[in-house]
């Protein structure tokens, strides 16, 4: 088989797997967006927030030491003990559920019946604020982040490929872990707003939020429902990416990767986020790939952008999006 | 009403009060927030422990107390300016930017206020020319002779003949990663290497296809210009494709602890470019522990001294003060202005009884200024991490870089913009 045939199936394949991550944190997007309507802009900063607040448990680490130590001339910053990750990722967990319920007590609940762009404005604060509050509560140093998850070539692959095409295949454990964890949440959100009470009360809310509020729903409680499941889902992206490069504020920025992902994908469909996600990750690679070297490189960070423009130009909706008819 | 008055009073007292407090102003443009701030704050920090080392066991510097207003740039060009317009009344002697896109938009506005510019191992790299970058000083190395020090290191372990090798440039792609790019061509003609550069966008969070490619061409040697996040992603992608650590070179705004710690024992070997001595086994740090962070007094936690990223901060400071004490000397004054520091800093010589007297000895090279020369000996070492023991260590001397190469570029490029200026030579 030709050698460049072979560095574009490896190429191909790892694109898949920055799809699965670029998707995990689209995800979080769409949820919010599928039952609320409002584009979440503070998306990245959940992402960093559930993060640190992970490595912070984690590491027995004193929330806002900083400021504690300058009000009170104290030099506390850890407990001297640490916790274990089962445990950190749980306490994590339920911290996001509590940033969710938050966000609904003192923001959202007095914006209800708002236009979409003050929901939107009021993400965008939600996101200066975070940006400045997270690394007031965990410091702005960049944190370890270890929950026992692999890293680093696959052997298996590697040698299945080197037997098979007499190259080896590069493909990152990591992301081989990233991709089981997507379907899991896949299906687990799938089934969740299918087969339970919550989530078809869920779909309803999304579908028309008077019809859901006339027969009973709440909506505080849908929405901190399913903000708590994004904070959720922006704990298991801040894992999956933290694992590579450290927690630290700059995280924030993989919502950047999951814009294109959202307007080829479409923002209401958790399928349309996996798949758009896809789609970015193969279209960029082998992009940079083929064409990379020809004009400089690092196509990257535009490609996507332009990929899902095209996309946007023959379906407004993306991939899966629904296409909203209004009748006069 | 009693209020109202109470405080006018105070307001008052402080405007009568203020010109009488001479005081030597050092503003620092620190990033402190933002994607960059893990190594702003230590950076700021050093710099500013240092000042307050001096003021709290010398009395400052000639019986002047040096003043440090930190003004937060979040490392944004737009930001930095307005830092600069806005502490430049207050006094201000000098600028250290610690950003080369602040640097490049502050030369002719500093130069034109006739406020000088310190820019050590980052910034303009032809501004070593002083004879056209009158008020730019970027001593003791640059960013070309960074590149140089790497190719010399490369070379040292090739027996000097690095002829049929590879060698790739990992870069930030922006001002500041593309800085090497000439040196590194016109070391490759001298040597017989092949050179290539493979670009990261901002903020490098996904390098995947870029370590694919350097997997793919499989080169001897991968160096590295990055900053920020690129830098932990790099290095963890490096060790995923099994790259041999040891032949991955960073320069030293890639090489501190928290660039490594967060690929744990994979980044051991990795090593980095290194201008200034590292560790805190120097004498200058127990005074800085003793004057300035068990008294409370330090601008951290004191979790950050002894750190790559805060001694350098500390070098600028002492290099900052050495000068400000030369144009005392020079001017025959303790209360200075930002001109007659400008004089200091282009008078300035450095031996290594100075920097054994100062507690720093070995920590940095000996050398002078001149009028022509602002970029100093362009000595350098390597650095290398060792993740066993938590630490980097110098595994190489101070050894001055190729300007054979060098010094032909900084005087081409140099040359360019003195003509698109209109600037004539300054020095006689």
């Amino acid at each position: 088989m030709p050698e460049q045939l072979l560095f574009a199936m490896e190429v191909t394949l790892n694109g898949l797997m920055a799809g699965v991550l670029y998707a995990l944190v689209a995800l979080g997007f769409v949820l919010i967006f599928k039952a609320s309507g409002i584009f979440n802009f503070a998306q990245g900063m959940l992402v960093v927030f559930a993060a640190m607040t992970l490595v912070g448990v984690q590491q027995g680490q004193v929330p806002f030491a900083h400021l504690i130590n300058t009000i009170f001339g104290t030099k506390v910053h850890d407990f001297g003990w640490t916790v274990p990750t089962f445990l950190a990722i749980i306490v994590a967990g339920a911290a996001m559920v509590f940033v969710a319920w938050i966000i609904e007590k003192y923001i959202l609940h007095h914006l209800v019946g708002q236009p979409d762009i003050i929901l939107f404005m009021a993400t965008i604060g939600m996101w200066y604020f975070m940006h400045g509050f997270a690394p007031l509560m965990w410091g702005s140093e960049v944190m370890k982040l270890d929950v026992g998850l692999a890293q680093g070539l696959n052997d298996p692959v590697l040698n299945a490929t080197e037997a098979l095409f007499g190259y080896g295949f590069f493909l990152d454990n990591l992301d081989i872990v990233a991709a089981v964890i997507a379907a899991i949440l896949v299906a687990s959100l799938v089934l969740f707003s299918q087969y339970t009470k919550q989530g078809r009360a869920m779909r309803a809310v999304a579908d028309d939020h008077q019809a859901a509020l006339s027969v009973g729903i709440s909506l505080r409680f849908i929405w901190v429902l399913v903000w708590s499941l994004a904070g959720v889902v922006a704990l298991v992206a801040g894992i999956m990416w933290g694992s590579k490069s450290g927690v630290q504020i700059s995280l924030a920025e993989v919502a950047l990767k999951a814009l294109p992902v959202l307007m080829l994908g479409g923002c209401t469909s958790i399928p349309g986020a996996i798949i758009g996600g896809l789609i970015i990750g193969v279209g960029e690679q082998l992009f940079e790939f083929a064409i990379g070297p020809l004009v400089g490189g690092a196509t990257q960070a535009w490609f996507a952008y332009v990929l899902a423009l095209i996309f946007l130009i023959f379906r407004p909706q993306g991939l899966f999006g629904e296409k909203i008819i209004e009748r006069v | 009403m009693k209020m109202k008055k109470l405080a006018a009073a105070a307001v008052a007292t402080l405007m009568v009060g203020a010109p009488a407090m001479a005081e030597l102003v050092f503003p620092s443009l620190s990033y402190r927030t933002g994607p960059f701030a893990a190594g702003g704050i230590p950076y700021a920090d050093g710099y500013a422990d240092y000042f307050t080392l001096l003021n709290e066991r010398d009395g400052g510097i000639g019986g002047v107390k040096v003043s440090v207003p930190e003004c937060e740039t979040a490392y944004n060009t737009e930001k930095g300016v307005e830092c600069y317009e806005s502490t430049k009344g207050m006094g201000a002697l000098l600028y250290n930017p610690l950003s080369t896109g602040i640097t490049y938009q502050l030369i002719p506005k500093a130069t034109a206020d006739d406020i000088p510019l310190y820019t050590p191992g980052y910034g303009r790299t032809s501004a070593a020319n002083g004879n056209v970058f009158s008020h730019v000083f970027n001593f003791p190395a640059n960013y070309w002779n960074g590149a140089s020090a790497a190719v010399n290191y490369v070379l040292s372990l090739n027996n000097g003949s690095l002829e049929g090798k590879k060698i790739t440039l990992l870069h930030f792609n922006g001002a500041y990663g593309k800085e090497p790019i000439p040196t590194l061509t016109k070391l490759a003609e001298k040597h017989g290497f092949e050179f290539n550069a493979i670009p990261v966008d901002y903020p490098g969070q996904e390098q995947k296809s870029q370590w694919l490619q350097i997997r793919r061409e499989k080169p001897d040697y991968v160096l590295f210009w990055g900053w920020g996040v690129m830098n932990q992603v790099a290095i963890q992608e490096a060790a995923n494709i099994r790259f041999p650590m040891e032949n991955f070179i960073g320069v030293w705004w890639s090489g501190a602890e928290h660039d490594v710690t967060p690929a744990g024992a994979a980044a051991n070997g990795y090593k980095a470019v290194a201008f200034h001595g590292v560790g805190s086994d120097y004498p200058v740090f127990d005074d800085i522990q003793k004057y300035v962070v068990d008294s409370g007094k330090a601008a951290g936690n004191g979790t950050n001294v002894g750190t790559v990223i805060y001694n350098r901060g500390v070098y600028a400071a002492m290099l900052v003060a050495e000068a400000a004490r030369k144009a005392q000397e020079i001017h025959g004054t303790a209360d200075i202005t930002s001109s007659m520091m400008r004089d200091g800093l282009e008078q300035l010589e450095i031996t290594d009884a100075r920097m054994k007297e100062l507690g720093m000895e070995g920590f940095g090279p000996a050398f002078s200024v001149s009028c022509e020369n602002h970029g100093g000996p362009g000595t350098a070492a390597i650095s290398q991490w060792d993740a066993s023991a938590g630490k980097w260590s110098l595994i190489t001397e101070f050894a001055p870089s190729d300007m054979d190469v060098i010094q032909p570029l900084i005087d081409a490029d140099s040359a360019a913009y003195a003509a698109e200026n209109n600037i004539a030579p300054q020095c006689k």
